[in-house]
């Protein structure tokens, strides 16, 4: 058994975990353009202050949180209803209704995206289907704006959403229902009292599955957003792969752990709960 | 109930739709004459000629396929082991610390995880001067988040297992390893195939970890299939999404098969 938990225990000590130290380390340090690797070792917090003072970071934080939010409270009004479905749908039909949420998932995240390009674009089918239509006679071009990076993480996260609170809701004991039924509840009540309180584990798990990559996403604000969108994701990207400034990038990636510290471990403990439950 | 029912399988329709629209259109417009993505000129099947064609994507993919099967396989060990002990050792040292480390990787942005791997790498090159960069720091950082996956759907599996069976193969004199091979292995292997299958996949579709981790010389198919996208919608790119679309769906009965099999 010692052996069993040391080969993973170790393997993400060193992958994982060690590898965090050293972000710190070279957050702390200054950027050296002209040195393999380009940073000069040392002690200083000005990357942090100037990831705290500048403007344009100060407006990635908020862009992300904002759209990161915003997606995440979409995809659970689509999902959850979704999930409610496949939970009252036969018992023989659940596993099909749910490998079609699923598939999806299992194939390129970089292609579902992509597919989004071809149906948002200024010429795009979905203009020229309100053109055709006569929904709209002069569309506004959706690639490139915060409503196409809200809709490629809808769509690109909902299995996320949908899985966790089919869990809850499948397990919900029917006869609870049933019962509040008799005893003269609409529906609309029993859904609020019994239905909706039992099914939070599953709400709080999905909406983590979402949000937290969601914040620090990179291909869905890349591809589908502006120029003039910053995530933070993106800007860490881009201070890496473009200015090739490591410092700030590290800098950048603690502070995005340090604000999703909260909620992956409010996940995890969830996560434990559930198992436990399960037992 | 009946009414607020029929709302949900309404949605559960339009949810459905919202998933699938845009990836039939992406396939359909595979088989455009046009060069014009969004435009329609005829049905064609020059970009499947050019795409089998493309060698650099096809180096690409068999890159990537590689990767893929080596790193899942160390995911479906690790990650068996990882689910074993959450699982079965109930308390033993640092056991919040290690539930907290098998589970952070599923959720933690890969942008972060790229940049700190990356730096990993890096400072090991100059210390030890290596691995290159390349094929194995890919895999590596590939296990590495995989394990996750695979650890959480083992532990699930192991928390509704009937351990009646293992009990009386240890009253019989069984040592605890005898056990696990003859009695447990056996009836999870289903579970650990399809952990096996989710980390293959997600392996083949990684961009951001690799792009930090790849080095020069290597490019994965994501990683070509990005730099071709960014410069605007590319009909190639639809058939490879085709392919994959196929691949997946097989990929998933296979997967469905396997975990129906154990009942």
């Amino acid at each position: 058994m010692r052996a069993v938990i040391a080969l993973p225990f170790v393997w993400l000590g060193v992958f994982f975990l060690l590898p965090f130290a050293l972000v710190l380390a070279i957050a702390l340090g200054t950027n050296a353009p002209d040195s393999v690797p380009p940073v000069e070792l040392g002690f200083s917090l000005k990357n942090f202050t100037l990831l705290f003072t500048d403007d344009l970071y100060l407006a990635a934080w908020l862009t992300s949180l904002r759209i990161a939010a915003t997606s995440t409270i979409v995809t659970l009004l689509l999902g959850y209803p979704m999930a409610y479905a496949i939970a009252r749908a036969a018992p023989e039909r659940r596993p099909l209704l749910l490998m079609l949420v699923v598939l999806p998932f299992w194939t390129s995240f970089l292609i579902r995206v992509y597919a989004w390009m071809g149906l948002l674009d200024e010429n795009g089918l979905l203009n020229q289907f309100l053109r055709w239509s006569g929904l709209a006679a002069n569309p506004t071009t959706i690639l490139g704006t915060d409503w196409a990076i809200l809709l490629g993480i809808v769509y690109a996260y909902l299995p996320f959403m949908v899985l966790p609170l089919y869990a809850t809701l499948e397990k919900l004991d029917t006869g609870l229902l049933e019962a509040a039924a008799d005893l003269g509840a609409r529906p609309i009540a029993a859904f609020l009292t019994i239905t909706l309180p039992l099914s939070l584990p599953g709400v709080v798990a999905g909406c983590l599955l979402v949000f937290i990559p969601a914040v620090g996403e990179f291909v869905i604000p890349d591809l589908l957003g502006g120029t003039q969108t910053l995530m933070i994701g993106k800007v860490l990207w881009d201070e890496f792969f473009t200015n090739a400034d490591w410092p700030i990038a590290s800098a950048v990636a603690i502070c995005l752990l340090v604000l999703l510290v909260g909620p992956i471990a409010l996940f995890q403990r969830q996560q434990a709960r559930s198992l436990e439950r399960h037992r | 109930m009946i009414g607020r029912a029929r709302f949900a399988f309404t949605m559960l329709g339009f949810g459905y739709a919202f998933l699938y629209l845009p990836l039939a259109l992406v396939m359909f417009y595979s088989f455009n004459e046009s060069r014009m993505v969004t435009v329609w000129g005829g049905f064609s099947t020059k970009w499947w000629s050019a795409l089998f064609a493309n060698e650099a994507m096809l180096r690409a993919a068999w890159l990537s396929l590689r990767i893929a099967a080596v790193s899942a396989t160390l995911a479906a060990v690790i990650g068996l082991a990882a689910g074993y002990a959450l699982a079965r050792a109930r308390n033993f040292p640092g056991r919040s610390l290690f539930g907290s480390l098998v589970i952070a990787p599923m959720v933690m942005p890969e942008v972060v995880m790229g940049i700190s791997m990356l730096l990993l790498f890096v400072g090991s090159e100059r210390l030890f001067g290596g691995p290159d960069r390349g094929f194995l720091t890919i895999t590596l950082a590939h296990v590495t988040f995989s394990i996750s996956f695979v650890a959480i759907i083992v532990q699930a599996r192991l928390a509704d297992f009937d351990r009646s069976l293992e009990e009386a193969a240890m009253d019989l004199g069984a040592t605890p390893w005898v056990t696990f091979r003859t009695v447990t292995l056996p009836l999870i292997a289903p579970t650990v195939g399809s952990g096996w299958l989710l980390a293959f996949t997600l392996s083949l579709d990684d961009l951001i970890l690799t792009q930090f981790v790849a080095g020069a010389q290597s490019q994965t198919l994501p990683m070509r299939v990005y730099s071709s996208v960014r410069l605007g919608v590319d009909p190639q790119i639809n058939v490879l999404a085709t392919v994959v679309v196929m691949v997946a769906a097989c990929a998933l009965v296979l997967s469905g098969w396997l975990t129906r099999r154990k009942a």
